[in-house]
């Protein structure tokens, strides 16, 4: 029978399958980081239990890690306390460890591509739901609670219910300034922030067979957003090149061996899914979101719904995302103050985001009163950034250049929004307080964010010139 | 974990959709090495003034909401992150379970892993349960896990789907840990198999 890449990669990892019962799934590849893990291994403390496999599992500091340079000081107490408890665990256990201030460090979904850790057809969770960022892969890599962050510990297995399948299939090509941010942030607006819930996305069609894979990320990385626990691409040409050679990935007569293996994983002819949604990419123009969840956004020449498109239940959650928002309905956005531009975070901060930001930025100043952020995803990004000049075109802009770190995507190390606040951001959530208390944010691609810290204004990149 | 049988209580009334996981615990609340003690940053940002004093309309702040143990939420509950933090803030400051019309899927699955019942109920059910809620705050609700039955105040029941294998960890108190190490064998065959 024709079967699906999540199909194959699902079945593929099956311990133990029981009638009513969750499947028992083996997991290749656990990532940690420092927020979601400290309970897990108290609870396996608690039980006297080992971690099963340390080498199966990998361990980074990014959420509340700080990205000024200088001294690295740790925002506070609490911070602290939870990134020496992750050493603790780390050196207990036998966890390889990529600290704070490591050449390796930096945000996990950027740290486990970079290093070839991930690679197509492994099952791969962490404790963060953007974990479908390795899904670009044709790996089936979802998220995870503390609780099953201590039995993929204790057992390397999760007990899973087979999730269903959604393919969503975008066609044609992307027009000028419009990007892989673009694809998912208007396939969100389509399926709403609940639209993916129950199922694995497998995003398929000419517009993501031509994107690079840095740019698949994104698209993955997102699915999230939509609902959806896992998002998929098969592996092509692209993917076996791109792992090739990184520190982690097989090597030689290995490696060849590996690509026959993932040439086998995309999904066969005649396959079929549970659902499917179609995006024609030759449509799309660049996306923003307005309101308070993903799932609120338009191209950015269109105006903003009004609240009478709405009834019920959706109506009041409309008005009360304008409300903390502080927008009128039916208006464009374009134009719009902005008070902060972020270029960072594990959707958008690998080099190919930093170029298209520098693009933008080069011989050009940030607006007055704009404070603007970009924040590499990891060290070697930054090196790699710095030895093509980037970080002079941001800093001669006006802008700040980082360390690496999840920074203002989460607000939790000091960089962060004032209430009131509107922000452009590359970031993934647009949440009340996200990035700050009170802090409004508007979510768009690295092109977008930049063109914003140019003018100070929501803007059109394809305008600039 | 603690095992989950019937609960008897009145409920409070949070009737945003789409309510996401930074506002159950906004993220600076998550530099805990505990689970516990979480009860007092529930909805923070939503719970207090910018004083630091109690938000007197954030529901949960009503004298009629305190003890309830069972929150009546809007669609799409718990959306966003994976940090389990949400339900850990949920239960410590007392819920045992929430109602809605649908929830998002790590934190479903992070709510049954804590003994705190996630039940999906229509909208109808959902529209009667908010309607009675309202009229009479004290109201009471029965659930019964067993039968994966509710109990409306005006005595009227529904069913509510919950996954089997939740349901039978929730009622005996299982710990999904200790089962999946009871397939020790078949996991150390797996490893054999795909070394
Ligand atoms: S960058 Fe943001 S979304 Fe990504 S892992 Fe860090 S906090 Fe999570």
């Amino acid at each position: 029978m024709p079967k699906t890449l999540f199909q194959k990669v699902w079945e593929n990892h099956v311990v133990v399958e029981e009638a009513e019962r969750p499947s028992v799934l083996y997991i290749d590849l656990h990532l940690i980081h420092e927020v979601t893990s400290p309970q897990a291994f108290a609870g396996l403390r608690e039980r006297g239990l080992k971690v099963r496999r340390p080498d199966r599992t990998v361990a980074t500091m990014d959420h509340s890690t700080p990205t000024l340079p200088k001294h690295l000081q740790v925002i506070d107490d609490q911070a602290r306390a939870q990134l020496s408890q992750l050493e603790k665990n780390c050196a207990e256990f036998g966890i390889r460890l990529f600290p704070l201030g490591d050449s390796k460090n930096g945000i996990v979904h950027v740290v486990g591509p970079e290093r070839g850790f991930t690679q197509p057809g492994m099952t791969i969770v962490c404790g963060d739901s953007h974990t479908s960022t390795h899904g670009a892969f044709g790996s089936l890599a979802f998220g995870i609670g503390t609780s099953e962050v201590e039995h993929v510990l204790a057992s390397q297995c999760l007990l899973q219910t087979k999730p269903k399948t959604m393919e969503v299939r975008v066609e044609g090509t992307l027009g000028a300034g419009v990007t892989a941010k673009d694809i998912i942030l208007a396939l969100i607006a389509k399926i709403g922030t609940g639209g993916g819930t129950g199922y694995v996305l497998e995003y398929t069609g000419s517009a993501i067979r031509a994107l690079e894979m840095e740019a698949r990320m994104t698209v993955c990385n997102m699915s999230i957003e939509g609902g959806a626990r896992a998002g998929m691409i098969a592996p092509d040409d692209a993917t076996y090149q791109f792992v090739a050679g990184r520190e982690f990935a097989p090597k030689g007569a290995d490696f060849d061996k590996a690509v026959e293996r993932w040439k086998k994983l995309p999904s066969d002819a005649g396959s079929t899914y549970d659902t499917r949604v179609d995006i024609d990419a030759s449509a799309l123009e660049p996306m923003i979101t307005y309101g308070t969840n993903p799932g609120m956004g338009v191209g950015i020449t269109k105006a903003l719904p009004s609240a009478s498109d709405f009834s019920g239940a959706e109506r009041a959650a409309f008005e009360k995302a304008m409300t903390y928002m502080g927008l009128e309905d039916g208006k464009p956005l374009l134009g719009h103050k902005v008070d902060v531009v972020f270029v960072g975070s594990c959707t958008n901060s690998r080099i190919s985001d930093l170029r298209a930001a520098a693009s933008v930025m080069k011989g050009r100043k940030v607006a007055s009163g704009v404070r603007t952020l970009v924040v590499p995803g990891s060290h070697d990004i930054k090196k790699q950034a710095e030895a093509e000049g980037l970080d002079r075109i941001f800093t001669e802009a006006g802008a700040e250049w980082r360390e690496p770190g999840c920074s203002m995507c989460i607000a939790m190390n000091g960089d962060q929004l004032s209430p009131g606040q509107y922000a452009v951001s590359t970031s993934n959530r647009n949440f009340e307080g996200r990035q700050g208390k009170g802090g409004r944010t508007f979510l768009a691609s690295p092109l977008t964010a930049a063109a914003a810290a140019i003018t100070g204004k929501v803007t059109d990149v394809r305008t600039l010139g | 974990m603690a095992s989950f049988t019937t609960l008897t209580s009145h409920a409070a009334l949070l009737s945003a959709e789409n309510v996401d996981t930074d506002q159950i615990i906004p993220a600076r609340f998550l530099k805990t090495l505990d689970k516990n003690g979480l009860g007092k940053q529930l909805f923070f940002d939503w719970r207090y003034l910018p004083d630091g004093k109690d938000n007197p309309d954030f529901v949960l702040n009503k004298p009629e909401a305190q003890g309830a143990q069972i929150l009546i939420a809007g669609d799409n509950f718990g959306c966003g992150s994976s940090r389990e933090h949400a339900p850990w803030s949920l239960m410590g400051w007392g819920l045992r379970a929430v109602i809605s019309t649908s929830f998002a899927d790590i934190f479903k699955g992070n709510s049954l892993k804590n003994g705190l019942l996630p039940i999906v109920v229509d909208a109808a059910t959902h529209a009667k349960l908010v309607a009675a809620v309202k009229a009479n705050p004290q109201a009471q609700l029965s659930i019964d896990l067993a039968k994966t039955e509710l109990t409306l105040p005006d005595g009227s029941k529904v069913t509510f789907p919950i996954d089997n294998f939740a349901q039978h960890c929730l009622l005996n108190g299982i710990d999904q840990l200790g089962y999946i190490l009871s397939f020790d064998d078949k996991i150390k065959a797996y490893e054999a198999a795909h070394a």
